[in-house]
Parts: structure tokens; sequence; C-alpha cells
């Protein structure tokens, strides 16, 4: 409950929080707190400083940016769900955010926080996965894009550098997409959630806890472009993946689930 | 005008909606040291050394282990037979039995430290082989006493099996339930703090639902004369029963003494997890047969039971399931036996319902069997088997003798306010139409019994200098209103409004005995001792009054409307409490209006039946409580608003054991659902509004006819959302879901069924 | 305690201006409870799952448990202690109290700020609106069933 002490520094620009990031590997970014926090309690995570983001007003906005939709890495759960521009244009991730734990996590936590955790669980990361999101990174060197499907690369770890800090993120606008979650209790992790959406002309599936990542459910995404129904393609959902096991499902469970939900959320795309 | 029966709101609530809730960790206790247990990540293990150098370094910082501390070990009392020897030492010494068990305290003077300290502390461990469950535990290979030969801790009912029991019936059915481990999760963790006043006088403040036998168990444990120990509990965040003295606050209380300084602990719900004593934890093996008509002839229950790693009460539970076996059927013939285990688990103990609903859940589901085989109705198999509405008082061949009851009664009033009927037409429907969400509809009669082992509980009225009233009483409210509904007994004897009798509990030394709260006893006792001693006061008030009214006692009335004493047949000169008590002051006579009663009774039987309505998904096995309706009988109602909230809260529980929540171990032994992430105890959002339907059927025992409420909600829920579900997927073959019913054992259930 | 730095942080708290130094690590519950002596606010678990700890911070609900006491620099809380005016209720603890929405008391606090939270985003909502909307705050006594009409009453009212 009362997490290992650390040293704190609150930045006012992002080029000050990469500064102190470079100057110390043990440092870790302080944004909503809502997954760093509950590490910290559990003494799970150790950092020496933390180094508070959280107020970078700068970094919390939701806007029309050509074909894409441009969202501020501060911008908090609640605020998502809420948007009137991502209701519009991408709805289903406006939905995946209200998704997001319960009303007191969603006013705090951030998509840039939940992302960059890289949970394998997290319905943000599984959408972004499912829509090809770009992930806009600031380092020393200046500005780079990660691609959402390089972006995770195993349970909690992500493609950062340790003085990158992540941004802006970047979606397509998406006029049909769908997340369902499969749950124990509605503030829980997904046992197994499903993202799926016409991204550029096909459809495009995300699973979130099927694997130490977010996953693409590349098998039926594959078998649809090749004119498989909804209910064929599903049944490829758990290809290549190795689900957990844990004490909210089985792997096999899990793959079942996968398969089901694949195919609800592909009936209800069409 | 009567007050009881009406829907009176709280008077304990404004402290509670403020924030003033004075819950122990709120406590200021100036000075106190800051302890924080260190406990063991292995299940079984030898402890070779505990290595305390490097969290002694931190400044301030003190740690003991179990060669510091000089007391008894704890165990139960005799009186339980359970093995003695299987008794658990305050801190582990040579050996570890569970994770969790503590093997070293740490002293520091704030909490952060003492976080930081018992990570420093170094224990060099030798693993030791493992046994989790009770049927491993029966086969005696891995044993947690060697000595003892062993791991049955306990044995009851009859080992004698006769093998003629189902001959003459037609049809026999069985199967097994795995009432599976819960942990009782109150909302509040535990706190414990005490102090060694200079007059020698120990005082352990604690969060349990038992102060004074908290108090007899202390100072047998630490060898205190009992008149020099107090314990306070006042605010206590919700119990369920597991909230007794355990060896924390034995610990905290040894440590008041040897440091001779106030300290303190709280649990962190990590901690609280791992080391309440969980509930629950019978396997029940079934065996009904009765006749093709649907008559029950006879019923063979066999319960092994896990009493987790140091047995206690968990392991004397099987005889109160065994007792309520055969529930609220005629059954003439019922053979049961138990035997309770130990494991390498958390130690076991009673949580709402404490044997009952296990025996509800088991003989519950074997009436839904016999139903499907003979092919007939459930509701009518049940009504065809209840004990008569005039065959009261009732002795079962178990031999509990049940005092009242209307078990058809509440049948049809149960399957008139569901609407049975229309239920079982829209399930018909349902399944015409196909589709993935199949409905289910479950009943569940239960009788189960409350203040069980017949206690005592203790009242007494005062009379204060303002004319109001002070009732202290030996019960202990933790959530159950109390102050409330005890105010509102005694206030119709005294003719005082509610708002002018404050209840007192929870300190042994203003209080001076009391058998706390537990097993829905304390309104059948305690209320009614307060009752008593209301009534006594008023005999003694009526001779006071004649004083000073200038007649006799014999002529003196208490007009309970107006809360006046005059003389009958003239209603003025009259004297108010107020008048009374302030004559009596002056007189030093106040004194006489105070009376201390206790009272006594055998076990009530409170009965319902529920039914539940669900939803399943058969693709995802996922389930939804559509609609819960109950009826639950536990005689007159002192405070229907009150009353209400105990079967909501019941409800809730044994709904959670039903479909959400289980206290699953690692294969090494360490718990996986040791958060509030991993055990799944449900919010609103996963319940719906229940439908109670109320029934009073008195009781014999008591003048006020009451029984006890608090459990009867969980023991009549569980098995009606168990039955529900295995009706919901009866067209596939299916006759066995484990608990809890979620998602992935409803599925493996209609993937077996499929095989 | 350790030999990090504190920070100094100064916040309103239930309309009060109030300045503390604070560990880096200290949560916001605690530095609310311990340093500020408002004990009202309950401490239920150590994963954000149960929300007896929840405040206001800046007019929204907040798991005080999750936040830390420097994350709350600068801003607005609003405690259980905060809400009623002396003797008069505040009509989301009226509603709790007229409905039976409470039994032992523990996690009270934390749903009385979330329903006003709730009510103050959404002042009429439904029963499964309020049901989803309470998904973060767990009670063990009640059932939930006399909360839900707790926050059913406090909306009749204009809470």
């Amino acid at each position: 409950m009362i997490p290992a002490a650390f040293e704190y520094q609150r930045v006012s620009s992002v080029e000050e929080a990469i500064e102190l990031l470079g100057r110390d590997e043990d440092a870790k970014l302080l944004a909503g707190g809502h997954s760093l926090i509950p590490a910290l309690k559990l003494r799970i995570t150790r950092p020496t400083v933390l180094v508070d983001i959280g107020r970078l007003g700068d970094l919390r906005y939701v806007r029309e940016d050509g074909d894409r939709i441009a969202i501020g890495a501060l911008a908090r759960h609640a605020e998502l769900a809420a948007d009137p521009v991502l209701g519009q244009s991408c709805a289903v991730l406006a939905h995946a955010a209200g998704e997001v734990g319960d009303p007191q996590v969603r006013h705090r936590g951030t998509i840039g926080g939940s992302v960059s955790h890289a949970d394998p669980a997290s319905d943000l990361a599984t959408v972004l996965l499912a829509l090809d999101a770009d992930l806009v990174v600031r380092s020393p060197g200046g500005e780079r894009t990660i691609q959402a499907g390089e972006f995770f690369t195993g349970p909690f770890s992500n493609a950062l550098a340790h003085d990158e800090v992540l941004v802006e993120i970047r979606v397509p606008k998406v006029e049909q997409g769908v997340y369902l979650k499969h749950v124990r209790r509605a503030q829980d992790w997904a046992t197994v959630g499903v993202a799926a959406a016409h991204v550029g002309g096909r459809v495009q599936v995300g699973l979130a806890s099927m694997g130490g990542t977010p996953l693409r459910a590349r098998a039926v995404e594959d078998a649809l472009a090749g004119g498989a129904t909804p209910a064929d393609a599903a049944g490829h959902a758990a290809d290549g993946a190795e689900p957990p096991s844990d004490v909210s499902g089985s792997s096999e469970y899990r793959a079942h689930l996968a398969r089901v939900l694949v195919r609800r959320a592909l009936e209800q795309l069409s | 005008m009567s007050i009881l029966g009406n829907r009176v709101l709280r008077v304990e609530d404004p402290r509670f909606l403020r924030g003033e809730g004075r819950y122990l960790e709120n406590m200021p206790l100036e000075g106190a040291a800051w302890v924080t247990f260190v406990r063991s990540p292995l299940a079984h293990a030898r402890v070779n050394a505990v290595d305390t150098t490097a969290a002694e370094a931190l400044p301030n910082v003190q740690v003991f282990t179990g060669a510091d501390v000089d007391a008894h070990p704890f165990g139960p009392p005799p009186y339980w037979n359970i093995n003695p020897a299987m008794v658990r030492p305050l801190v582990a010494r040579d050996v570890v039995r569970f994770a969790g068990e503590i093997v070293a305290v740490v002293v520091s003077e704030d909490r952060a430290s003492g976080v930081d300290a018992a990570e420093l502390v170094m224990v060099d461990y030798d693993s030791l082989p493992v046994v989790l469950t009770v049927e491993d535990a029966a086969k005696d290979e891995v044993l947690l006493f060697p000595d003892e030969g062993t791991n049955v801790a306990a044995r009851g009912g009859s080992q004698e099996h006769d093998d003629g029991f189902f001959d003459g019936c037609d049809v026999v059915v069985s199967d097994t339930v795995w009432s599976q481990r819960m942990a009782a999760a109150p909302l509040e963790p535990r706190s414990a703090a005490a102090e060694l006043g200079e007059d020698g006088r120990l005082t352990l403040w604690a969060t349990s639902q038992t102060p004074h036998t908290d108090k007899m168990v202390v100072a047998g444990i630490l060898g205190f004369d009992p008149a020099q120990v107090r314990v306070i509990s006042q605010d206590v965040g919700g119990g369920f029963g597991a909230k007794m003295l355990e060896v924390e606050g034995l610990l905290i209380a040894w440590l008041a003494r040897k440091l001779g300084r106030r300290v303190r602990w709280t649990e962190t719900r990590t901690e609280n997890m791992l080391a309440l004593l969980h509930g629950r934890a019978q396997q029940l093996e079934f065996t009904l047969g009765g006749s093709r008509d649907g008559k029950v002839l006879a019923y063979r229950l066999d319960v092994l039971a896990d009493a987790g790693a140091y047995p206690i009460l968990g392991a004397f539970l099987p005889n109160l399931t065994g007792l309520m076996a055969s529930a609220v059927y005629a059954i003439p013939k019922i053979e049961v036996e138990s035997r309770s285990v130990v494991t390498n688990t958390t130690p076991t103990t009673s949580i709402r319902g404490a044997g009952r609903p296990e025996a509800a859940q088991a003989i519950e589901r074997a009436l839904d069997l016999y139903a499907a085989e003979i092919g007939l109705d459930p509701a009518e198999v049940r009504r065809t088997n209840f004990i008569p509405q005039d065959a009261f008082p009732h002795t079962t061949a178990t031999g509990a003798t049940y005092d009242s009851g209307d078990y058809e009664g509440a049948l049809d009033l149960l399957l008139r306010s569901a609407g049975y009927d229309e239920l079982r037409e829209e399930q018909r429907r349902r399944r015409a139409e196909g589709g993935p969400v199949e409905l289910g509809i479950g009943l569940a009669a239960y009788v189960e019994i409350s203040n069980p082992v017949a206690e005592t509980e203790f009242g007494e009225v005062e009379i204060t200098e303002d004319g109001g009233a002070i009732l202290r009483t030996g019960s202990f409210s933790h959530g159950q209103g109390h102050e409330t509904t005890f105010a509102m007994i005694a206030a119709e004897r005294l003719g005082l409004p509610v708002e002018r009798v404050t209840v007192v509990k929870g300190d042994t030394d203003e209080i001076p005995q009391g058998a706390g709260t537990f097993g829905s006893k304390s309104t059948q006792i305690g209320g009614v001792a307060g009752r008593l001693a209301a009534d006594e006061v008023v005999e003694r008030a009526k001779g006071l009054a004649g004083d000073y009214l200038e007649a006799s006692a014999a002529d003196v009335v208490l007009d309970p409307a107006l809360g006046r004493f005059h003389v009958v047949g003239t209603a003025e000169p009259s004297l108010s409490w107020v008048d009374l008590a302030t004559r009596a002051s002056t007189d030093g006579r106040l004194g006489e209006l105070k009376v201390s009663q206790e009272f006594q009774a055998p076990p009530t039987f409170p009965f319902g039946i529920h039914l539940s309505v669900v939803d399943v998904d058969k693709e995802t096995g996922k389930v939804e409580l559509r609609r819960h309706v109950a009826v639950d009988d536990a005689g007159t109602l002192i405070n229907p608003l009150v009353a209400d909230g105990q079967v909501h809260g019941g409800i809730a529980f044994g709904v959670g054991q039903a479909l959400y929540e289980e206290v699953v171990y690692g294969e090494d032994g360490y718990p996986l659902t040791g958060t509030f992430v991993g055990y799944a105890f449900p919010s609103a959002a996963e319940l719906p509004s229940y439908e109670r339907v109320e029934m009073v059927t008195p009781t014999p025992h008591n003048t006020l006819g009451v029984k006890g409420i608090g459990e009867s909600g969980t023991v009549g829920s569980t098995p009606a959302v168990h039955n529900a579900v295995l009706d919901a997927l009866a067209p596939y073959g299916v006759h066995h879901v484990d608990l809890p019913c979620n998602g992935e054992n409803v599925w493996k259930a209609l993937q077996e069924a499929k095989a | 305690m350790t030999n990090i730095a504190h920070e100094t942080i100064s916040l309103a708290v239930n309309g009060e201006r109030r300045e503390a130094d604070v560990e880096p690590r200290q949560l916001l519950v605690y530095f609310l409870r311990e340093q500020l002596g408002l004990t009202g606010t309950n401490v239920g678990c150590d994963t954000s799952s149960c929300g007896a700890c929840t405040v206001l911070l800046d007019g929204e609900s907040v798991k005080s448990c999750t936040v830390l006491a420097v994350q709350a620099d600068g801003g607005e809380v609003t405690t259980i202690e905060g809400l009623a005016s002396g003797d008069e209720l505040h009509p989301v603890q009226q509603a709790f109290h007229e409905q039976h929405g409470l039994q032992c008391g523990y996690c009270t606090p934390g749903f009385v700020l979330a329903t006003v939270s709730l009510l103050e985003e959404n002042p009429s909502p439904s029963e499964e609106e309020i049901r989803r909307a309470l998904e973060g705050n767990l009670c063990r006594c009640t059932g939930y069933h006399n909360i839900v009409r707790a926050v059913e009453a406090a909306a009749r009212a204009g809470a």
C-alpha cells in the first residue's frame, strides 16, 4: 500500500521531462498515475524519481487534422469518451475510452499513460492497434512517429527509448468500429477484448488479453480479405495466439471467447 | 400504537454520513508505535533462521521473532472436539503451514518505515511439499502435523454407512457440490491497538464482533486475570462472521505489555485477503433417494471440510451443516458424516451463514436433480416434501427442533409474487425461438438455524438524570442497526421516543458480559434482554412514581404513548420520565432505575424460499442475474427497513458465491486472488434490484416472536441462482456446473455435456 | 522516514486553504487522513478497486488512494466532511439516510462523493446508468439495492 520512496520533479515542458529522463534510467513519467501508482503501491516498480508531466495542458486535446484525429497524450479517458469530435469521427475509440476502469479512474487516467504502460489487457491500446494508429514521440533528437504495430514490444514494454515521451496519438477517421469487452465485473480488465473497424478499405481486428501484448488478429483479417464470412473468419481469432491463463480465464476459454467475440464484432460491423 | 414494525430511519446514520465513523484506524492514539507483520510467502516450509539485522538497522525499528514471543498458542475451545495438538503459535517458529503465516513482527515509529523494514527481514526457508485440496489432504500423504499421523482434525456425524440405506427408493440421484472457499472481505480491513496502563490493566482496541469473548481469550493466552483486561470495539466496518480475535490482536496485546507503550496495527487489503480467516470450503457429496411420484425417502450427506492450516471454527461448522442437512423437508432417513482436514491454506472460520448455506447448497441441488429425474416441476417436488405447516415444533432426523414454519405458505407467496407461471411461459417461448441467451429459473427453499448454540445475552437499561435511557447491550452491531432497533424495543416499553434511548455496546468495562454478534442471534437474545430490562425498569419506576404520587405501586400505570406515569383511572397528576428522573436524582434514588437482565433461548429457525431468474449466454457462458425474488421469514419484524437491508446484503453475498467469487490458490499455495482485482466480489453493476416479499411467522421462543434475519438472504440465494443456471442449461444435458457459475465454468459444463 | 526531500503543497480542502510538507510518495488519502485529520475518507483496498477513498478533486470524483498528494497541489479537494452545511446534510447524504443506503458505513463516504459527481454529470440517470456509474465502488453490506434507491431519490430531489 505504501510505495517505496522516490524523488519528485514537476516539469513545465516536455523538453524538461526528456532531460530528466535522460539523466536517470530509473526515472519514470507520471501523467494521470492510474497505471503507475497501483504498481508503486504494490512495490512492483521502484523508480528513483517521478517526473510529473500531468499539468502540461498543451498535451490535452482532440482535434481534426486532415483525415486523422490528433489526440494529445494527456487527454483523459473521460474526456475522450465524451468528446464530440472523437464521437463523430472515431466513435470506437471514444467508446473504448468509456470502458476503461470506472468513472473515478476515467477522470484521471490518460490515453498516453495507459498506452505507454503497454498492458496487454489495455482497451485503448487494442483499439489503437486495430486502427493502425500513429504514436508521435519526442526525444532529444526531435519527433518521430511509431506505428501502433511497432509500439507494443512485450508485456508492459514499449518501443520508447528511455528518454522519449509520447506526445500525440493519431487515429484515422473511422465510420464503423466496434469494441467488445468481456469482463467478469464491469470495473475489471478485459478477460478478452475485441476491436474491429473498417480501416482503409479492409477490416482490422485487435485483441486484448490474448497474449503478451495487444494483438492483431491477422488470420481473421486475411480470411475476410479472402472473402470468408464473419463466422468463418472468426474461427481464426486465436490462431497463433498464446492467451494467458489466470483467475479471469484459462487460455482455452480465452481462445474460445476470442472466436465468439470476433464473430459478434464482425457481425455488428456489417 | 407501537413503534415496532415501523420503518424507522437509523439514528446512527449521521456520523457515518458525515465521515465521523469511529473506526479504529481513525483513532489518533498519540505516541503509538506501528506494527507490521512479516508473513510467509511459502505455504509449507521449515523456518531455519530469521535474520532481522538489515531491518533493525533502520532507525527506531525493532523486530520480534517466534523465539521472542512467549505466549500460549492459539487454538479452539475443547468443546468443538478438534484435535488439540493442531494449535497455532502466534508467530511461527520452526515451520510455516500457510502462505500468510506470521514469521516476524516489526515495530516502527510510522507506517511507512514499518513497510520498508518488513521488506528487509530475511527468512531462510526450506520448502516442504504442499497439500492444498481436501481430497489430497484426506489421503494423509503430506502431513501438516506429522506427530498426529493424519490431516483429519475433526469428525462429526456417523462414521457408519448403512449399505441398504436407499433400499426401496425407485430413484437415486447424487452429485458433489464444492462450496468454494470465500473471503469475508468486509470493506474495513482489521486494526488493533493496545496499551498497558500504569495500573497494570491491558486495554485492547479491536475491530471485533465479539469483544467479551476476545477479552477471555486474551486473558487466557497472555496470562492476565480477566479483570485486568479491557477490550473496546467501537464502529466496525463489517464483519460477516470473520472478525473475531485472531493472532494479530493477541500479538498487539503482547507487544503493548512487552514494550510498555501503545502499539497499533492496520492491515492492508492484500494482508486481509491472506490472513483474515476464509470461509465455506466444504465438499458436499450428497445422495438422495425417493419414489417415482415425488416423495423423498432418504438423504445422505458426506461433508469434507477444509479447515486450513490451523483448525478452528471452520473445522467445527460441518456440525451445523449436518444438523441442517434435511432443511425444510420431512425426510425420514438421514445419514450425515463429516470430516475436517487441514491443508496448507489460510484457516477457515464462519462467514455469513456458517455451515447452513452449505447444507442448503447440497439439498437444493439434490431436489432439482431428483425433480429432473422424475419429470416433476421443482416447485411441486418441494411442496410434496415440505414439513407441513401443522407439524411444528418439528424435530428432524438430524436432531434439530424447528420452532415454527410455514414452508408451503412461503412457496405459494413466492410463486405468486414472482409470476412463476408467466416465467415458465417466457422460458418456453424463448426456447422455441432459439437464440444465444437461455433463460433459467431457479428455486431454493431453506430453513436455517439462528442463535445456533442457544446463547445468553445481557441487556441493561438505565434511566439518566435527563429522563432519557441508556441501553447497554452485549450484542455488537457492525452494520446491523442495533442502535435503532434495540432502541425501538426499549423505547416501546418505556414510552420514550426512540431518539431518547441511547444504545451502548462494545466496551467490556462498561458492559459486563456479552455474546457479541454472529449467528443472527442479536435481536432474539440481546433485543429481548433489553426488553426485559426495560420492563423491570418500568416496574420500579411505577414504585417510585407511586411514592411521588402518594399511591401504591400497584395502582400506578405507565401510558406508553405519552411516556407518563399516573394513577390508574386518572390521567393527572402524572409524571414524565424527566419529572421522575429529576426527583429521583434529587432523592438519591435514580440508581433504582437501572436494571440488567440476561436472556437465553433455544435456537430459532428462520426460513424462506428464493427464486432467481438468469440469462445465460450459451456461447460465452456468462450469467446475468435478471431478477431475484426472496421470501424470507424471520418472525416478527422490529424494523422492516433494517430487515430489508439485511436481506439485500445477504442476497448479494450469496449471489457473489453463486456467480463471482472464489479464493483460488496457485500450485505453490500462494493465493491468486489476493486483491480486489483477482477476487471478484460484485459491484452494483453486476446485480439487479431485489424483490423482497415479507412474511412473518413468529417464534414461540421469545416474547417478541423474533428470529434472526442477518444470514437468511445468503442461505437462500446461492442455491436459487445455482439452480437457475442449471435450469437454463437443462436442454443441453448439463447436470452440474461448478460454483461459481462464471463464464468459464458454464462453458466447461456445456463442453462436457457435448462430449 | 527517508532522506527524500519533502515537497510543499498548497491546496483547498473543503473550501479551506491548507499548506503542508509531504513526502512525494504520500498518497492523497493518507495526507487527508493523517496530516489533515480528515478521517472520513476510508481506505478499503490497495488496488484502486473499492472506491471507499473517493473524494472530489477539482470537482470530479477520484480515488484518493491513486493520487499522490503532490498531484493535488494547487487543486480543490472536497471530502465527505465538506458536504454538510452545519446541521443540514447535503441532499445526497439525506437521500442515503432516508433510503437506508448504508449499514456499517465504511464505504459510504466514497459512495456519497461518487454520487455527487455522477449527478453533476448526469442529473437524471436511469437505474442502469446509476449501477454502471457506481461500478468503481464496492459495498459488502447493502447489496446495493438501497444505494441505488438513494441515488434515485437524490436525483429527484435535484441534488
